[in-house]
This record gives C-alpha cells, sequence and structure tokens, in this order.
C-alpha cells in the first residue's frame, strides 16, 4: 500500500483527503469523528467575528438534483458561517489540535472587511495552534450581501488587500479561498498571490436554484413560500471546478502556485485527477454529507492501488503531472483522426448510439439486421457521444487512425505531423498573411 | 380441523383458512411507488427498444417506464392501454420473461431485465383505481357490430369499436364476462376479483351490451347475427378440451384442469375446494402448471406434473416451471398415462417412458405406476362447435393478419383463430386490429 502522506504548504497529513469548510466540520463532535474516520484534515466551519450569533433560516437549508436512482449529483445550500458562539469553536479547535497533532486543522474565517476585525481574530486564532486559515471569498448568499465571501472575492483588489492583512498580522499559512462566480478565475488568483497568499482554495459553491416547486412556485430549497439562489456543489460542479483549477496551474503568473481544489470530489479517481490537474491536496464535502464519513476508507483504499499500479510511491509525483496537457483549443492538433469503434461482443443492443448519431449528430452508426450497430468511417467525425450515451463501459472506443491511412470520411491520408489551427489554411489569419 | 394434506382421497379443507389465503395471495405483488421509481430508473429507452418488438401488442414500454419514471403514470397507464386495453391483466399473466423481459437490453446486460411487467402493473392501477374510463366514444355511427365472446379478443375487440362510435353487443356463453381471464387464469395470479372489476371499467366507455348465457350454435345462430349487425367478431376461445385416450380415463376424479382452475377461481372459500392426496396432472403447458401449483397450495401431497417430451419442450416458459418446483410439484419428463386404474374412483396411473426419435415419439415399454387420487388432464384444448361455412387453418378459425376470416363480415381473433401464439396479450392485439378492420370497413360502406 502505497504512503499517501502529503506536504501542503509545509503541513504534513497522513492523506490528502480533508473535509471543507463545512456543516460537516462545524464541532468537536463531528471533527472527532471525522479524525477517527480516516480524513487527514479539516477546514473548519468559517468563524466570523465575535459579536452576536449568526442567524440561519428555520427552514430547508439544501437542494438538490438526482440521477438515476436518486443518486445525488448536485446540492446547494442557504446555510451561513457557523452560528455557534466564537469563543467556543476556538476551545474545540485548540483542544482537537492537541489530541491530533497529525491532522490538519485549517481555520476558515469571514469578518468585515477591516482590517481591525482581521487583526482581532486572527490573534484568537493563533492562540488555538491551528495549522493555518482560509480566508472564505467564496459564500454566494446570505453573507455576500454584507459585504463579506464572494462579494469580497469577485474583486481581486479586495481579494490582494484582505490577504495581504492577513499575512501580516499572521504567521502561519494563509490559503485564499475562491469564489467561481466571476468570469476569470485567474485574475482572482493572481491577486491572492500578490497578496501574499501561500495557496489558493477553489472552488467555493457556485450560484443556483436548483428546481421549482411547481404547486407552490417556489424555488427551492424553500422557505415559507419564497426561495433565493444558494450555493451549489457535488459531482456535478466537479467539470466547473476542474477547468478552473486547471487554469490557475497553467497561468504564468501563479503556475506552481499550491492550490487545494474542492469542488465534487466523490472517489478516489477525483482526487487524483485534481491531483494531476494541479492540486496539492482536495478537499471533500458533498460525498461525506451523502455518505458519511466512512468513504474516506475507499479514497484512501483507492488512490493507494492506483499508485501502486502505476508505482507511485509519494503523491508528489504524479501532482500536476497532466497539467502541460491542457491546451487551449487553438493548439489541438487537427491533424489528428480517430473513428469510433463498436465491441459486438460487449454490445448490449440498446441502439442509444444509433438514436444519439442518427438524430443529433453526423449519421455515422448503421442499424444492420439483428440490431447489429456499426459505424460507418465515412461519416463519423469522432465525436464521441455514442461513447458518452452508451450504458456500457469501454463497449465503444475512439480509435486513432494511423499516418498513411486515408480517412475515408475526407478521402485524404491521414499525416503523422502535428498541425494545428494557428497554421491551417482555413484560419482567416493565416490566409491573409499568405 | 378433520382433514389434513394426508387425508385419503379427494377432499376439500386440507389447509386452514390462513394457510390457503397466504397460498393464493398475489403472485407479484403490486409495486410501491418508491420501488416503481428505483424499477423505472433501470430502463436504458432503447432506441427501436426490443422490448417493444417482443410485445404482441406493441406497448411502448420505454415511453411508458420514462413516463413512470417523471412521475405521471397516468399518462403510462394512457400509453400502455391505447396499444391494449386490458393492460392490468396483461400485467399480471403475461408470460414476461419470454416476451418484452426476455428480449429487454438488461438481461442481455446483467441477466436482470427492467421489471416491466410490474411497472406495467403499476401504471394501470394507478389509473384504474381511480375508477375512471380514459377514452370517450366518438360520435355514434350508427353501425352495430356483434361480438361472440367476452374473453380478452372479443373486449379488446368492443371496446375499440366503441371507441370509434358503434354500438357493440357481446354474446357470451358463460355466467360472466372475461372468458379465460375469469376462469382460466390461476387465482393468485388474479386477485381481488381483478378480473371482474377490469371488465367493469372496461364497458364503462359505454355503448356495448353484454348478453351471457349466449353461446353460439346453441343459444344463438351465426346466421342471425350476420343479417341483424353491420359486422361479426368471433373471439369463442376453445372450449373443447382433448380427453386422454387410455383405459380408466371415466373413473371418477379423471378431469380437466381446465375445469378444475375454473372451480378453484370460482370458489368462494378455498377451503372448499376439492383436490386429491395424490395428483398426477397430465401435460406440459400454463394450464398443467396452473393446476398442479394450485393442487400443491389447496393441500395435496403429492403433486406431480407428466409430460411425454422432455424439459425443454414444455410449452410452460422455464419461470412457470420453476415456480411449480418452488411450490413443490414434481415434473417427470418422457413419460405419457397408459392406462389409469381404480375401482370407480381412480387409484392409479400408469405412464410409459419415452425417447424422442426421428419417427418421433416412441414408448420404450418401461412404465411407472404412481398413486393417483386426482388425475388431471391439459393435454389441450380445441375449438369446439366450429362455425360452419368458415375455413379452418389447422384446427383453428383461418384468418388474415386483420382478422378477416374466409366469409366476408366475420372477423374473428384470440385462441379461436390462427395466428399468434394462444396467449391473452395476443388474444387482446387480435381483437383490437379486427376492430381497427372492421372500422375502416364500416365508415368506408
Amino acid at each position: 500500500m502505497a504512503d499517501l502522506t502529503t506536504e501542503f504548504l509545509g503541513i504534513r497529513t497522513p492523506n490528502p483527503f480533508w473535509l471543507a469548510s463545512a456543516p460537516p466540520t462545524d464541532k468537536e463532535y463531528n471533527v472527532r469523528r471525522a479524525f477517527e474516520a480516516g480524513w487527514g484534515g479539516v477546514v473548519w466551519k468559517t468563524l466570523g467575528s465575535d459579536g452576536p450569533p449568526i442567524v440561519n433560516v428555520n427552514g430547508a437549508r439544501y437542494g438538490a438534483i438526482w440521477g438515476a436512482d436518486r443518486r445525488l449529483l448536485g446540492l446547494n445550500n442557504i446555510e451561513l458561517i457557523t452560528d455557534r458562539p466564537l469563543q467556543i469553536n476556538l476551545d474545540e479547535i485548540k483542544q482537537l489540535k492537541q489530541e491530533y497533532p497529525d491532522r490538519a486543522i485549517i481555520v476558515s474565517l469571514m469578518v468585515p472587511c477591516e482590517e481591525q476585525a482581521w487583526k482581532d481574530i486572527l490573534a484568537r486564532v493563533d492562540e488555538t495552534g491551528a495549522d493555518g486559515i482560509e480566508l472564505n471569498f467564496g459564500c454566494p448568499h446570505g453573507m455576500a450581501e454584507r459585504g463579506m465571501g464572494s462579494a469580497v472575492g469577485q474583486v481581486p483588489e479586495y481579494i490582494e488587500m484582505v490577504t495581504r492583512w492577513c499575512k501580516e498580522n499572521y504567521d502561519k499559512p494563509v490559503i485564499v479561498k475562491l469564489t467561481p462566480n466571476i468570469t476569470d478565475i485567474r485574475f482572482a488568483a493572481r491577486a491572492a498571490k500578490a497578496g501574499g497568499a501561500d495557496a489558493v482554495s477553489l472552488i467555493n459553491t457556485i450560484n443556483s436554484i436548483t428546481s421549482v416547486n411547481l404547486d407552490t412556485m417556489s424555488p427551492e430549497p424553500s422557505i415559507d413560500g419564497k426561495g433565493t439562489h444558494g450555493g451549489y456543489c457535488g459531482p456535478a460542479v466537479k467539470p466547473i471546478c476542474m477547468h478552473m483549477v486547471a487554469e490557475i496551474a497553467r497561468d504564468d503568473e501563479t503556475s506552481g502556485f499550491p492550490i487545494s481544489a474542492i469542488g465534487g470530489v466523490t472517489t478516489w479517481r477525483d482526487a487524483a485527477e485534481y491531483m494531476v490537474t494541479g492540486a496539492g491536496n482536495v478537499q471533500v464535502c458533498t460525498a461525506a454529507m451523502t455518505y458519511g464519513f466512512k468513504i474516506v476508507e475507499e479514497m484512501i483504499s483507492g488512490l493507494s492501488d492506483w499508485m501502486d499500479s502505476k508505482g507511485y510511491t509519494s503523491t508528489s509525483e504524479f501532482m500536476g503531472q497532466a497539467v502541460p496537457n491542457v491546451t487551449d483549443w487553438q493548439y489541438l492538433n487537427l491533424n489528428y483522426v480517430a473513428k469510433a469503434k463498436i465491441d459486438q461482443d460487449s454490445c448490449i443492443k440498446c441502439g442509444r448510439c444509433f438514436a444519439a448519431c442518427e438524430d443529433t449528430s453526423h449519421q455515422a452508426i448503421w442499424m444492420k439486421e439483428g440490431r447489429v450497430f456499426e459505424v460507418n468511417d465515412a461519416e463519423c467525425v469522432a465525436c464521441n457521444l455514442c461513447v458518452n450515451v452508451c450504458p456500457v463501459e469501454d463497449c465503444i472506443t475512439m480509435e486513432p487512425m494511423a499516418a498513411g491511412e486515408t480517412d475515408p470520411r475526407t478521402g485524404k491520408e491521414v499525416v503523422a505531423e502535428y498541425g494545428n489551427w494557428t497554421t491551417h489554411p482555413n484560419n482567416p489569419s493565416v490566409f491573409e498573411k499568405a | 380441523m378433520a382433514e389434513s394434506t394426508r387425508t385419503p382421497g379427494v377432499a376439500p379443507g386440507r389447509l386452514d383458512t390462513a394457510t390457503l389465503e397466504t397460498n393464493f395471495a398475489d403472485l407479484h405483488g403490486a409495486l410501491e411507488p418508491h420501488e416503481a421509481q428505483v424499477a423505472a430508473d433501470r430502463c436504458y429507452f432503447c432506441h427501436d427498444a426490443p422490448c417493444v418488438t417482443a410485445c404482441p401488442t406493441t406497448i411502448d414500454i420505454p415511453l411508458f417506464i420514462r413516463q413512470i419514471a417523471t412521475g405521471t403514470p397516468k399518462a403510462a397507464a394512457k400509453t400502455i392501454f391505447d396499444q391494449n386495453i386490458l393492460g392490468g391483466m396483461c400485467a399480471r399473466v403475461c408470460p414476461t420473461e419470454t416476451l418484452c423481459e426476455e428480449a429487454c437490453v438488461r438481461e442481455a446486460a446483467e441477466g436482470k431485465p427492467v421489471d416491466i411487467g410490474r411497472l406495467q402493473r403499476f401504471a394501470t392501477d394507478t389509473l384504474m383505481n381511480e375508477g375512471k374510463q380514459p377514452y370517450s366514444r366518438a360520435a355514434a355511427t350508427g353501425k352495430k357490430v356483434a361480438v361472440v365472446g367476452a374473453g380478452p379478443a372479443g373486449l379488446s375487440c368492443a371496446h375499440r369499436l366503441a371507441m370509434y362510435g358503434h354500438d357493440v353487443v357481446i354474446f357470451d356463453a358463460k355466467d360472466k364476462p372475461g372468458g379465460l381471464n375469469e376462469y382460466g387464469i390461476a387465482a393468485y395470479k388474479s386477485v381481488n376479483n381483478f378480473a371482474n372489476n377490469e371488465v367493469a371499467w372496461l364497458l364503462s366507455i359505454g355503448g356495448i351490451e353484454i348478453k351471457q348465457g349466449q353461446a353460439i350454435g346453441s343459444d344463438i345462430a351465426l346466421a342471425d347475427l350476420q343479417n341483424e349487425y353491420d359486422a361479426v367478431f368471433l373471439g369463442v376461445g376453445l372450449d373443447g378440451t382433448n380427453k386422454l385416450a387410455v383405459p380408466g380415463a371415466e373413473l371418477n376424479h379423471v378431469t380437466d384442469a381446465v375445469q378444475f382452475i375454473a372451480d378453484v377461481r370460482q370458489s368462494e372459500d378455498y377451503t372448499d375446494v376439492a383436490v386429491g392426496r395424490h395428483v398426477v396432472v397430465i401435460g406440459g403447458g400454463m394450464t398443467a402448471i396452473d393446476a398442479a401449483v394450485q393442487a400443491r397450495l389447496l393441500g395435496a401431497e403429492n403433486v406431480t406434473i407428466a409430460y411425454r417430451r422432455d424439459q425443454e419442450n414444455m410449452n410452460a416458459s422455464r419461470w412457470e416451471q420453476e415456480l411449480a418446483a418452488a411450490k413443490g410439484c414434481n415434473i417427470l419428463p418422457h413419460l405419457q398415462p397408459v392406462s389409469i386404474e381404480g375401482k370407480g374412483e381412480v387409484t392409479s396411473i400408469t405412464l410409459e417412458y419415452t425417447d424422442a426419435t426421428t419417427d418421433g415419439l416412441k414408448g420404450t415399454g418401461e412404465t411407472v405406476t404412481l398413486n393417483a387420487d386426482q388425475v388431471l388432464m391439459a393435454v389441450g384444448q380445441t375449438l369446439e362447435g366450429q362455425p360452419a361455412g368458415l375455413s379452418l387453418s389447422g384446427s383453428k378459425i383461418q384468418v388474415d393478419s386483420a382478422g378477416r376470416t374466409s366469409v366476408d363480415g366475420i372477423w374473428a381473433g384470440g385462441d379461436c383463430a390462427s395466428g399468434g401464439d394462444d396467449l391473452t396479450v395476443t388474444a387482446v392485439a387480435e381483437g383490437r386490429d379486427a376492430a381497427e378492420d372492421i372500422h375502416k370497413q364500416l365508415i368506408s360502406n
């Protein structure tokens, strides 16, 4: 079994699986059980300034969307930061850090955009012995309207300013948690780096309305007949977060900047994918909220098995391995030609590939006598839709054509040389130059 | 309790009421809404789905399952009834394991098909439990059609014709409508008087009059129907039963399995139904299975199904055979009866082993004698009192794909007609298709 010990910002944890700042990490009872279950670290549920406790709604806080068999795919919430007294949280953090010195405890913070407010709370967090802080610049509801959370995260100048205050008033690592509710994540990441942050974590939740009740006409989750946008998370948001992580990882200004990835991590595979795409570790919330703390066991065993199968002995060996392969569309090899291939032995003859291709794509699949489905290479553009709608994994594959073969669709020979849009004869800018 | 499974001879009340109630409970219980949701989620919504092709009534199965999955089971029921107005009964009695569910791609993928039959029941029950008829009649056409037989074929034909605005009179030989749905199906497949309720629901469309106790040939003449009606549909079923031509077949308690099944179904109280301690059923079809299983459920100590060919050739599906085995029936293939023994009442039956040869089935000379207090014959049914003037195909009324017989103005469908298998669902399809053809002809005149 591979050693999963992961060092992130100098914080060593037995594995790269941390629980994200959220309800699972809002009190000693949960965090203790999470550590006993095997989680490598937690980011404590966001603390606010001392004062009157935060007030939450007293009705539904969560909305969801589901896949087949009511499998939870996306969750949203309208919960605010911790509604427990500050000192109780701090006392619990201190106690747990003493008891579990090998696990990370990061304290998530959100206080008004005034330097003194940050100074005050940083001093108190420092006393707990926690490993670092995470600045919650992401919450999209409730607190944003009060000038905190995503209201900060959406303005790079604010990100930089607050980050700098924190770095000036706190000695341990400062992680800046980014909101995805912006157009280009790189500006936020660059601002965090400019402010002196040690890392970014992303994404916080996405603005969302999960559904509307067609009887009451209220958005869900409904509070007495009204609903509001909440923060969306879970497996459904993973592709959005993957893209943002990759953008930061390959940006000239932030390349190599430590990233803690958050967004739909549900299995070991999701974690591995994030880490090869530039993350130093991952944070998990929805999967734990759906299945309980025990799921970390599968994440640990799965990642370890995969590392063994690949010969990796440390998580640092595969981090960022996929980053060089994330590129812009214009650099994709337009000379690469593939064709779909249907494995007749594993085909169960449902015909979904045919319906998808015939109705919505390139009419490149034949339905032959006896429900035999075959690809017509003369029409196939290798779009991959058939692969995506096929219920049987690996039944349909994309097979690259070898150089020298003739593509029956275009009648042209497949060439071995790489050729992209920047030099393509159909590119108007190339045409104009010539 | 006076009687038990070991009481000699043929006796009622071998089991107590509570046990009998459990034994005859719904074989495939209704799905709860959650179960239906989970089951519906498994459907892949196949293109040109194989299950639809396998359904004799061509129900759009992927569509109705998607309608269940999206919370509209009544729309699902409508999808079913559009093709099969007796979709409720078919959901209970169809051998789905050899039809839609055998063709389901998840059977190929995982050996576990989508639970189509029970999903169909979920949808149809949901709509039928509201007691409302989902169809209304078109403007009256003034045309009158006689339907002979109130079984699945006749009812399906009548409903479709009534929908088109024609007036229908059904002539049925029995006391109650429903045909085999009422008389010929194992009681545990159609509990709570479902067949009768389904007929009442079907008739609620209006425009259909049923006359019971009217057998063609004896009570009514085909020629009169031809004269008095614009069209005639024959769905008379196969009322005759084949007999065993062996010595001793006349002994007491050597009877038709069909009658036994009807007696069980029609009994108000299962403790009244007499059954042997040692029961031997001759045959290999669904009738044999239904009779044998119910004999066991009534408390027979030993029930044997003797079939002359090998088990693969039995008309009863593998699933039905396994049901019989699970209920404690003993299936003995390669045995044909040679004599039945007893004085007044049957006491034993002697069977000869058979070999399948290129010249057909041959007795080997080796015999076995089984104790038998009751012998039930399930060796096939035949068309009885075939209407004169109609051409036959084999022993059935010859029809074309639209159900037209050799005589203009007379259509036929269901078990009495040539064509598909002797299944409820096939009869429904044939009745429906004949109605379409009759309608086409009536409105063109």
